[in-house]
């Protein structure tokens, strides 16, 4: 058991800076997912963490023990560092069997012969693997290689784990075996584990707490995911997190207007304190799919286009005053409330809105 | 974690990573320094300097020879003219037997490989036996048939150099094309029927643009090896007077018996022969710009075959008759020629005895030539597997600042004629750099083999490197591995194929070479190749027939070996 700081990390390619004095922690014992668009530098993050980057600047902690200080000039190298990988491409070698495969660690670790096999069981047990012992990588599929390559960074009972988008190459019903596998196998070992992806569905099933990270390589916010999703901290968050509608927000003396592109509604929503301040570059409304509500009466008016039955519920694309609007109602209301036909008008009410400062309009 | 509490001792630990690939990357520029830096240079310097002075006299009197000027001209007329033919001819078959619906596809296609395995010299041995101008067995059987009163074919001609060279060097273009063809979606091809595209049209519009690069491949390697080709112009061009530049400079050299005045003027020669071979690659270049199209998969697919219909058996026969032309006579000749008594004698079992045979290996400098040959081959062979893939790794994966410059380095020599390597390594190794002379010695011919077959291993491990993705090495490191051990454990085992090709790669040209070591040859270090070559010019023929007999036997050996090894290790 041990956490991991980050102090004040900086990484750059070249004149391309990646991670600019870059701060966070993972408590002991959790799983933190790290989210955040390609490129934003998660990748990066977690090879200064495993020694396969070299920061420019900063310090790396793992429990009590500085693994990177580059103002000590402390580097303790990749292979002395025992902290577990999962590849996004799983990196199993092909020319050795399952067993050889996760056996390897420990064997450049000098485990006696006898606690080799014992432990490589053990981890091969925990992924349920044991009948494909000898197995070449070539003759597994892709989530048994992916089983393969978890058992061997759990065999060497490091403190810590970092799975870099480890199921990203799987189809979507296996995805969701092995998150659920991944976290059962963390409750048995207890192991501290640093998941990257960049898809927040995934996140949201697996993680304790999540951190978002934003294009240039910040942290805009770390948090449970229920902090993420009902408490954004920003408009990036917000966006990234889950489908949004955004509309312009006019404020005229305290009279609220939603500013469409060819019509203003007069709008009663309630601005919050801290935001009334006007913005110079004005406000947006910010609000879920499913937080949008049919109400005949409203007058905000709009036009559905088109409908798309999902399941679960049904999917709207509507016109809001020459504005596309994304609206979610489930099955269970739309059977009580109708079905809106597409061309229909109606009007509409919106729920758990949040405003946040106006983005500039790039031509679409 | 207790071992983490040394962490201050760790703190010089810090260069460390950076420490292994600087050493891999200082080796790799030492041993490019001294096996193609040092010979390159030696000759420019020795061309344009003489004791210490700017002099360049010699050049200009070499260049303004009007028999240096001829060699030059012959060179690139015989060089012209095998590309563009051997380019015609390697497609043709190519898609002959890659895509129609040919009958016996799997044999043809050994026996189209066939000409790659054996040295040319042979070919041309065998060739002028039969059409010689004065004494060709062939030649003798028409005139007297015909009642002609001079020779009707006369193979000692130009035009008989292209015809040689061209029936061993079109399988380049060939074996490149097949390739092509068999990894090219087929999708692609069916898709212009469908669009109402007629047969013709999609080989034409479809099929030929998509394997150019292909193409131009293997024509690239025709061009370099036709120009700096010594075998077949030596062979059948000497008695006529017909020189090409690398026979040039075999015959000054020869002429003046090795003096340093000869080497020399060989050094200016080598450096016009250079400017050709330049000139050549860049018009090339242009000529045949080739792009590189993702939509040739690296998976074999199967293609659909082309109907012949009604033009299935002449195509068939020509199929056959070139494959008699170009493998079976030359083997036969050389064959029967190594049994007769005396050379000139006409093929019939009476005259037919093994006395060549007992007598060659009577002879000590046989069984030392293929003992040299054996050594030379098998040394350059392991020696420039271990450092081609040495390069590869640096070059590839550690990717240090002056990458661009190893590269270039290592594929130099590729591209320069094995005569003009061989006058660098002479000039560079006897004596002149800290008292080290190699010369008449094996080893200057081992040096010389390893510039000039580097290149060989170097793209072959390099290949096998490029589908090594990082992470494995690093998933290693992380699993506790040192640099060293994620080397050996990881990344070499799993290259391990294409090491083992690129030593075939090496070793099988090795055992045929005669350019590079009729230059370096001592008194006991004649190669195979020199050994067959100088009974020859020593006039005894049949002998050196039965040689090259023992040569070819000692390949089919060599080659059947490397099948069945390589085959076994297809699964790893």
């Amino acid at each position: 058991m041990a956490n991991v700081v980050f102090k004040d990390i900086s990484f750059r390619y070249g004149s391309h800076v990646i991670l600019d004095h870059f701060s966070l922690e993972i408590k002991s014992g959790e799983i933190l997912c790290l989210v955040g668009p390609s490129g934003c530098g998660k990748t990066t993050l977690a090879r200064c963490l495993l020694g396969l980057n070299r920061p420019e600047t900063g310090e790396i902690y793992v429990g009590d023990t500085c693994i990177f200080s580059a103002s000590r000039r402390i580097n303790v190298p990749v292979e002395r560092r025992n902290i577990g990988i999962v590849f996004q491409d799983y990196a199993v070698w092909p020319h050795l069997t399952v067993k050889e495969n996760v056996a390897y660690p420990l064997k450049k670790r000098r485990v006696p012969k006898a606690e080799i096999a014992d432990r490589v069981e053990k981890a091969l047990a925990m992924v349920n693997m044991t009948e494909y012992t000898n197995h070449l990588p070539s003759q597994l599929s892709g989530g048994q290689q992916q089983r393969v390559a978890i058992a061997r960074a759990l065999v060497g009972d490091g403190d810590i784990m970092v799975m870099d988008e480890p199921i990203t190459n799987l189809d979507a019903k296996l995805r969701e075996q092995m998150l659920d596998e991944i976290r059962e196998i963390q409750r048995k070992s207890g192991t501290t584990v640093l998941y990257i992806t960049h898809d927040q569905q995934s996140a949201l099933q697996l993680c304790d707490r999540m951190a978002i990270m934003e294009p240039d390589g910040s942290v805009c916010q770390i948090g449970t995911d229920e902090d993420i999703i009902l408490r954004p901290a920003n408009r990036f968050t917000f966006e990234f997190i889950g489908v949004s509608n955004f509309i312009p927000v006019k404020n005229e003396n305290g009279k609220l207007a939603l500013a469409a592109k060819e019509r203003e509604f007069p709008w009663d929503g309630v601005l919050p304190a801290e935001m009334k301040m006007a913005l110079p570059s004005g406000l947006s409304v910010g609000v879920r799919p499913n937080d949008i509500v049919f109400d005949p009466d409203s007058p905000l008016r709009v036009t559905v286009r088109r409908s798309v039955f999902l399941g679960s519920e049904y999917d709207y694309f509507v016109d809001f005053g020459g504005m596309e609007l994304r609206i979610q109602q489930n099955t269970l209301d739309s059977s009580k409330y109708g079905v809106i036909k597409e061309g229909s008008e109606t009007g509409i009410r919106l729920l758990n809105y949040r405003f946040y400062p106006a983005k500039k309009e790039v031509s679409s | 974690m207790k071992r983490f509490r040394q962490n201050r001792d760790l703190a010089a630990v810090d260069g460390v990573h950076f420490g292994m690939g600087g050493i891999l990357t200082g080796l790799c520029f030492i041993l490019l320094l001294i096996v193609v830096v040092i010979p390159v240079v030696s000759i420019i310097y020795n061309a344009f300097f003489y004791q210490g002075h700017f002099d360049p006299t010699l050049f200009t009197e070499q260049l303004t020879d009007p028999g240096n000027l001829a060699a030059m001209w012959n060179t690139v007329k015989i060089a012209f003219w095998v590309t563009l033919l051997g380019t015609i001819v390697g497609t043709f078959y190519a898609w002959l037997l890659g895509r129609s619906d040919i009958p016996a596809k799997g044999l043809m296609r050994a026996l189209f490989n066939i000409p790659y395995m054996f040295p040319p010299f042979l070919g041309a041995m065998a060739w002028d036996l039969l059409l010689n101008g004065r004494s060709g067995y062939l030649n003798k059987f028409l005139m007297s048939v015909f009642h002609l009163s001079s020779a009707p074919v006369n193979i000692n001609s130009l035009g008989g150099i292209v015809f040689v060279e061209l029936s061993y060097y079109f399988p380049f273009v060939f074996m490149q094309v097949v390739s092509a063809l068999e990894r090219m979606d087929p999708t692609l091809e069916e898709c212009a029927r469908i669009a109402g595209a007629n047969q013709l049209t999609v080989i034409r519009k479809i099929t030929l643009p998509l394997v150019v690069p292909a193409i131009s491949a293997g024509a690239l390697l025709i061009l370099i090896t036709s120009l700096a080709h010594f075998g077949v112009p030596s062979i059948l061009g000497f008695s006529q007077g017909i020189y090409t530049l690398p026979t040039k400079i075999y015959a000054v050299i020869s002429r003046t018996g090795g003096s340093f005045e000869g080497i020399r003027s060989g050094a200016a020669l080598s450096i016009m022969l250079v400017i050709v071979v330049a000139v050549a690659l860049m018009i090339q270049k242009k000529v045949l710009s080739s792009g590189s199209y993702d939509i040739i998969k690296g998976k074999s697919m199967r293609p659909t075959l082309i109907k012949l219909r009604g033009a299935k058996l002449p195509l068939l026969f020509l199929c056959v008759a070139t494959l008699f032309l170009i493998v079976i006579v030359p083997l036969v000749m050389i064959f029967l020629v190594s049994l007769v008594k005396a050379y000139g004698l006409p093929l019939t079992p009476e005259n037919f005895t093994l006395k060549n045979y007992s007598r060659i290996f009577a002879a000590s400098g046989t069984i030392d030539s293929i003992r040299n040959s054996l050594f030379v081959s098998i040394t350059a062979g392991i020696l420039c597997m271990f450092m081609g893939t040495l390069i590869a790794y640096v070059v590839q994966k550690i990717r240090p600042r002056g990458k661009g410059v190893l590269e270039i380095l290592s594929v130099l020599p590729y591209s320069l004629p094995g005569t003009v390597l061989a006058i660098g390594v002479i000039l560079a190794w006897s004596g002149n750099i800290l008292g080290i002379s190699l010369y008449n010695t094996i080893w200057i011919i081992l040096v010389a083999y390893l510039a000039r077959y580097l290149s060989f291993s170097m793209k072959s491990s390099s290949a096998a490197l490029l589908q090594v993705h990082p992470s494995l090495e690093e998933a290693a490191r992380t699993c506790g591995a040192s640099h060293m051990q994620s080397l050996t454990d990881i990344t070499l085992p799993l290259i391990r194929p294409a090491m083992v090709s690129g030593f075939f790669l090496i070793f099988l040209p090795a055992m045929r070479e005669v350019t590079t070591s009729i230059l370096l040859y001592g008194p006991y270090t004649r190669t195979l190749g020199v050994q067959i070559y100088s009974l020859r010019d020593a006039g005894m023929i049949p002998q050196a027939a039965a040689l090259g007999s023992v040569a070819i036997v000692i390949i089919i050996i060599c080659n059947t070996i490397v099948t069945q090894a390589t085959k076994d290790r297809k699964g790893v």
